[in-house]
């Protein structure tokens, strides 16, 4: 992989340096008071390497992703900002890129969204004026190329944000999931999250192709982990959230636990263990402890992955 | 064909409250075909409207007629007759009739009595499907004939998204996943390299965000 580094991103600078990287991820508030992501932030502060802010997650309204991530970075942990194509044209996209960039956001996550019905404003007209793929190449055409989408040159100025893209090793069709992955390499992706990682078999086989086919030397690929609360926490990422399988037997050891908590936080523990030790070409383990994020320290360092000296 | 359905009747029933005396004008084209809006369908709707208002004691006069079809002015030009005695004209077309029939006829209040849907076809007795949104710049040669733009909710170019499982979409277990029916149709042509390769953005201006779009033929 190319040592140049093309952003100025501490989490480029980690990837590229062969350490592995711990991310988290934080979802913005339902209101305008940037009290509780600041909490969260001095929670995870020299924990994680950078912490993902979400884009109004399942199509809920939150305080936006780059907003938020101004709070996080100024207290203290790069973010890497979420930009779905769910709610903005290409020249909305454009725009924000352009404004994140000149506070000092430097990574960039880039991803379909969930789908309107999921949120709280199910009538609403989605955009879909791009998808994640072209958004990639979007970044990509503006950091490289310094060209607007369009072709038009940006004179001065442009954007240079580190790349990333999301992988479903879960999503149907299986067989398709790695080539799709490589599809988003080829168009730019630089660094890559999974969604949250339960069935850690059909994991194994997705990394393998990966490996396979060298995926892992072109992009970096950070293994996604979310603890479960309990039982009906683990039923309900099973039956209701899209692209996400949860084994039976979790939700069963969850169900038995004497402290469920304690449970979902060694099973994640485990899950991160397991993976480090028996499954090659990931660079990184990233969080996502939506609605908590007080346990992603335990975990880290229950883990041993913690990235601080 | 363009898929259109009848407004609720007691929508309709509320949009002819003042009307007095009404023209109910049937076509012959794409709403015949799907059951709506044809001279079947106009009928029962001014019987059903006639007794509505009979019924609340302020009878209406309506007669009915069914055009080959609204969309083409030579079809309605000639209706002076019918219409000039009339205040109301409810079209039973697609979207398009009752625009051409408030052109041609500007004095007379027109009702749209449809709600036109999409662009489809039939899947079943009495079941219609949309298949084509209309972009303006058909590419469905690479997608195994199966329309992304339409078919996808996301209308994802290069799909599919994270969000499918099974074989079905992530908003509604009951729709089939585009993408997974694309890939499952490209697998069986041998043709799934196509899909390694990046789909460019679409140029929407030939879609619905260009303003009312033309097309002329310089031969005819």
């Amino acid at each position: 992989m190319k040592m140049t580094i093309s952003s100025g991103s501490n989490l480029e600078k980690i990837l590229k340096s062969g350490r592995h990287a711990v991310t988290a991820e934080l979802g913005p508030p339902k209101h305008s008071s940037p009290d509780n992501i600041i909490r969260h932030t001095n929670t995870l502060r020299g924990y994680v390497d950078a912490a993902n802010i979400t884009d109004c997650q399942s199509a809920v309204v939150r305080m936006s992703s780059i907003s938020a991530a101004l709070h996080i970075m100024n207290n203290g942990i790069e973010p890497v900002i979420q930009i779905t194509c769910r709610d903005r044209n290409r020249i909305a996209i454009q725009s924000d890129l352009l404004g994140a960039y000149s506070l000092g956001l430097k990574n960039v996550l880039c991803l379909s969204g969930d789908h309107q019905v999921f949120g709280n404003h199910p009538t609403a007209k989605n955009v879909y004026d791009i998808d994640s793929i072209q958004l990639i190449q979007l970044t990509r055409r503006m950091r490289d190329e310094k060209l607007f989408f369009s072709g038009e040159p940006i004179k001065e100025h442009e954007p240079k944000f580190f790349i990333g893209a999301v992988a479903n090793p879960f999503a149907d069709p299986f067989e398709y999931q790695v080539d799709r992955l490589e599809k988003k390499i080829n168009a730019g992706a630089e660094f890559i999250q999974t969604q949250c990682i339960y069935d850690l078999e059909r994991f194994a086989r997705f990394m393998d192709t990966c490996v396979e086919r060298g995926l892992h030397e072109r992009a970096y690929i950070l293994a996604g982990v979310t603890p479960l609360r309990g039982p009906r926490a683990a039923k309900f990422m099973q039956t209701c959230v899209p692209g996400i399988t949860v084994p039976e037997e979790i939700v069963q050891r969850l169900a038995k636990a004497a402290d469920p908590k304690v449970e979902g936080v060694i099973i994640c523990t485990e899950q991160i263990k397991y993976i480090k030790e028996n499954i090659k070409g990931l660079s990184g383990f990233h969080i996502m402890a939506i609605s908590w994020e007080e346990v992603v320290p335990e975990i880290i360092k229950g883990a041993g992955i913690c990235p601080c000296p | 064909m363009i898929i259109a359905e009848q407004k609720p009747l007691g929508e309709i029933a509320e949009l002819i409250e003042d009307s007095k005396k009404i023209l109910l004008l049937g076509c012959g084209s794409c709403v015949t075909v799907c059951l709506t809006g044809g001279e079947k369908e106009s009928e029962i709707l001014a019987s059903a409207l006639r007794i509505i208002r009979r019924l609340a004691g302020r009878p209406v006069e309506i007669k009915t007629h069914t055009v080959t079809r609204q969309c083409d002015p030579e079809f309605i030009d000639n209706l002076q007759d019918m219409v000039k005695d009339v205040d109301t004209i409810v079209s039973m077309a697609c979207g398009v009739g009752p625009q051409y029939l408030a052109e041609r006829y500007s004095d007379k209040y027109v009702i749209p009595a449809m709600n036109t849907r999409f662009v489809g076809g039939s899947k079943q007795q009495g079941v219609w499907e949309e298949q084509c949104g209309l972009c303006g710049d058909c590419t469905i040669h690479l997608t195994g004939g199966i329309c992304p733009v339409t078919r996808c909710p996301k209308s994802v170019l290069n799909g599919p998204c994270g969000g499918a499982q099974n074989g079905k979409c992530e908003i509604n277990k009951e729709l089939d996943c585009a993408w997974h029916l694309i890939y499952n149709r490209l697998a069986k042509q041998g043709r799934l390299d196509q899909l390694k390769k990046v789909a460019p953005p679409k140029d929407w201006s030939k879609s619905r965000d260009g303003g009312p779009r033309r097309m002329t033929r310089e031969d005819i």
